[in-house]
């Protein structure tokens, strides 16, 4: 039977639905429930990352610290994961503590192109002992060609994984197909997938990916993540079971911690709005949504405008100032 | 007699190569040597077809040739400034640090430049420093009650050479230091991000200051007569959202187009940082010159 290892960034990219504002009871109490289901990797933090909390994507309620303590004395069998994106973490400020608190995997993460920027992120994680991924966000900006040469960066300089990220909802199931397929045959170390649901996808493109080869699928509890919500996890771990393959996790727990996340975390379950279809199609990152929205109520333009001129711009993950660009630019062009 | 202070240029990549450029055209600076490490790299190449008197022996060609400058514009690396800048104080050469090594005095010529002249090492803190410290600065000055200032950069991945990458924590660390250095605001944090987009995008700042009653009109006319002062040296820095207070915090952005000189003009962050460093060394050398 072939093997998948199901890696849950519920309390990491659900930051995001909440504006960053998860508690350590959040934390503590999910990790404990997701703990006891077998779930084997749990990502821990703010939406962006560790080192991320900032007003150009949203402060956190808790320090990273606090976060990763509360789930690391609730994890027995789970490793303990962070995303970490280099520009908004360092090593000194954001990796060594959080290595120091006990994560076992720190998933180092860049804009799709731009593989050599985690080199010193990657390479210092291993040289600690440590389990060290590369991530390639809004993997929908480039070429299968890019991804697989990007790719093979991060594997040299010691990543055990390579993710690829559908951060805006925006991949179809036959790009996925080419590019995990491409991955699996170039690469020598595992190959890894997370879904978004901009446009329906997540569940759908996880399996795709999954029988293009990839073995780590990323989902969250009740979709819950940013913009229209992550594959979900309750979904995701059956439907493999059912297309055969062994995800080692206790369905009925896995649907208790989802039962939990719906009620401790969520505050409303993520759904395709017609705001989150346009992200999709504009292709920016799903994060962006309550941004968009607040900025250009603020402004009095249409939101769908803002995204649509984002996309145009191909401004990407982490560049949510733009947001304030274009929705006062809108706002000059009506008043004149 | 002596009319121009002689410069060397050590590093010939992305910057390096653009302060030749600069350096070229200055009425009071003469480059004596551009030094790299490959004489066929794009900037060895370019330098050479431009007459400059070039080198691949790195550091060693200063160390045997000590007095081929007065002055050192070290655009290498972090790592390799650190090792640079006791090998430039021995030998009495001022060296402008166009790198991110945290070693010598941080320097925005709009800010401070008188005070780092008579420093043997001035660092120039970072391209984003360059262009958000600025106005960040000028908010300081008229605002009290500041609890927290962030910079935000966006370069067009094409600007970003190998050292830029391979540097980026410092990046961050240094473009902190000087933020607080300057505003005097313990508080801070720089984010920089890389944009691949083609055409590349030109290379912007957002400055965010959380702070609770901010006086906007005397703020907005300090961030003015700044955004002036910052035209004088970079002719391309553009204000381009004025400030507003918007979610507690104050919001503002700027935009620097390059001059086209060593990449093209999308490559304002090259440009701001060695506007910078050749105004420091053109103060310098008016100085020393006479």
């Amino acid at each position: 039977m072939k093997k998948i290892t199901i890696s849950d960034p519920t309390l990491r990219d659900g930051s995001h639905a909440i504006k960053h504002q998860l508690t350590v009871k959040q934390v503590s109490d999910y990790c404990a429930a997701i703990d006891k289901a077998g779930v084997p990797i749990v990502e821990v933090g703010h939406g962006n990352g560790i080192g991320a909390s900032s007003i150009q994507v949203g402060l956190s309620r808790e320090s990273d610290v606090k976060l990763l303590e509360a789930a690391r004395k609730h994890l027995t069998n789970a490793k303990l994961g962070v995303h970490c994106i280099p520009g908004f973490a360092t090593i000194k400020k954001h990796i060594k503590p959080a290595l120091d608190i006990g994560v076992d995997i720190v998933r180092c993460a860049c804009h799709c192109t731009e593989a050599d920027t985690t080199r010193n992120h990657i390479t210092f994680v291993r040289e600690q002992g440590k389990q060290a991924f590369g991530v390639l966000m809004m993997s929908h900006m480039a070429p299968a060609d890019v991804l697989v040469e990007e790719a093979m960066k991060m594997e040299s300089y010691g990543a055990e994984a390579v993710i690829i990220m559908d951060s805006a909802g925006a991949l179809l199931p036959d790009k996925v197909e080419t590019v995990i397929g491409r991955l699996c045959d170039t690469l020598n170390v595992q190959v890894g997938y997370h879904g978004h649901n901009n446009l329906g996808m997540g569940v759908g493109n996880s399996i795709v990916a999954a029988k293009a080869g990839a073995t780590i699928i990323d989902g969250t509890a009740r979709c819950f993540g940013a913009g229209a919500g992550n594959t979900q996890l309750e979904i995701l771990v059956p439907v493999l079971e059912k297309l055969g393959y062994e995800t080692g996790i206790d369905l009925y727990r896995l649907l208790d911690a989802a039962d939990l996340a719906e009620k401790e975390l969520v505050q409303s379950i993520p759904r395709v709005r017609s705001i989150s279809v346009v992200s999709g199609l504009a292709g920016v990152f799903s994060g962006f949504t309550s941004h968009v929205e607040r900025i250009s109520k603020q402004y009095g333009v249409d939101p769908r405008d803002v995204f649509f001129r984002l996309g145009k711009r191909g401004i990407v993950a982490g560049q949510e100032d733009m947001i304030i660009e274009e929705a006062y630019k809108l706002h000059q062009e009506k008043t004149g | 007699m002596q009319n121009k202070l002689n410069v060397a240029i050590l590093g010939s990549g992305n910057i390096g190569t653009d302060l030749l450029i600069k350096v070229l055209r200055s009425p009071y600076l003469k480059c004596t040597w551009f030094i790299g490490r490959n004489l066929s790299s794009p900037g060895m190449r370019k330098a050479s077809s431009l007459g400059v008197n070039i080198s691949d022996r790195s550091i060693d060609a200063i160390i045997d040739n000590p007095t081929c400058c007065d002055l050192v514009f070290d655009a290498t690396t972090a790592s390799y400034h650190k090792k640079n800048a006791p090998v430039f104080k021995n030998l009495g050469i001022k060296a402008i640090d166009m790198t991110p090594s945290q070693v010598g005095e941080m320097c925005v010529p709009s800010i401070n430049l008188k005070d780092c002249l008579a420093s043997l090492n001035v660092n120039m803190i970072t391209c984003g420093g360059q262009t958000a410290i600025p106005v960040a600065y000028s908010i300081s000055r008229v605002q009290s009650g500041i609890k927290y200032i962030e910079i935000v950069s966006s370069i067009s991945s094409r600007s970003a050479g190998p050292g830029t990458r391979a540097n980026i924590d410092e990046y961050v660390e240094n473009s902190e230091s000087g933020l607080s250095q300057m505003t005097g605001c313990q508080n801070v944090k720089a984010i920089l991000n890389l944009n691949p987009a083609i055409p590349c995008i030109d290379s912007q700042s957002s400055i965010f200051v959380s702070v609770d009653h901010p006086n906007m009109d005397v703020i907005t006319e300090s961030v003015a007569t700044m955004v002036k002062q910052m035209i004088n040296y970079v002719p391309g820095y553009e204000l381009i959202v004025p400030p507003l207070y918007e979610n507690g915090r104050i919001a503002a952005m700027v935009k620097v187009r390059g001059l086209g000189d060593f990449l093209p003009q999308y490559a304002g962050n090259l440009d701001i940082i060695n506007c910078a460093a050749i105004t420091l060394a053109e103060a310098y050398a008016k100085e020393k010159l006479g």
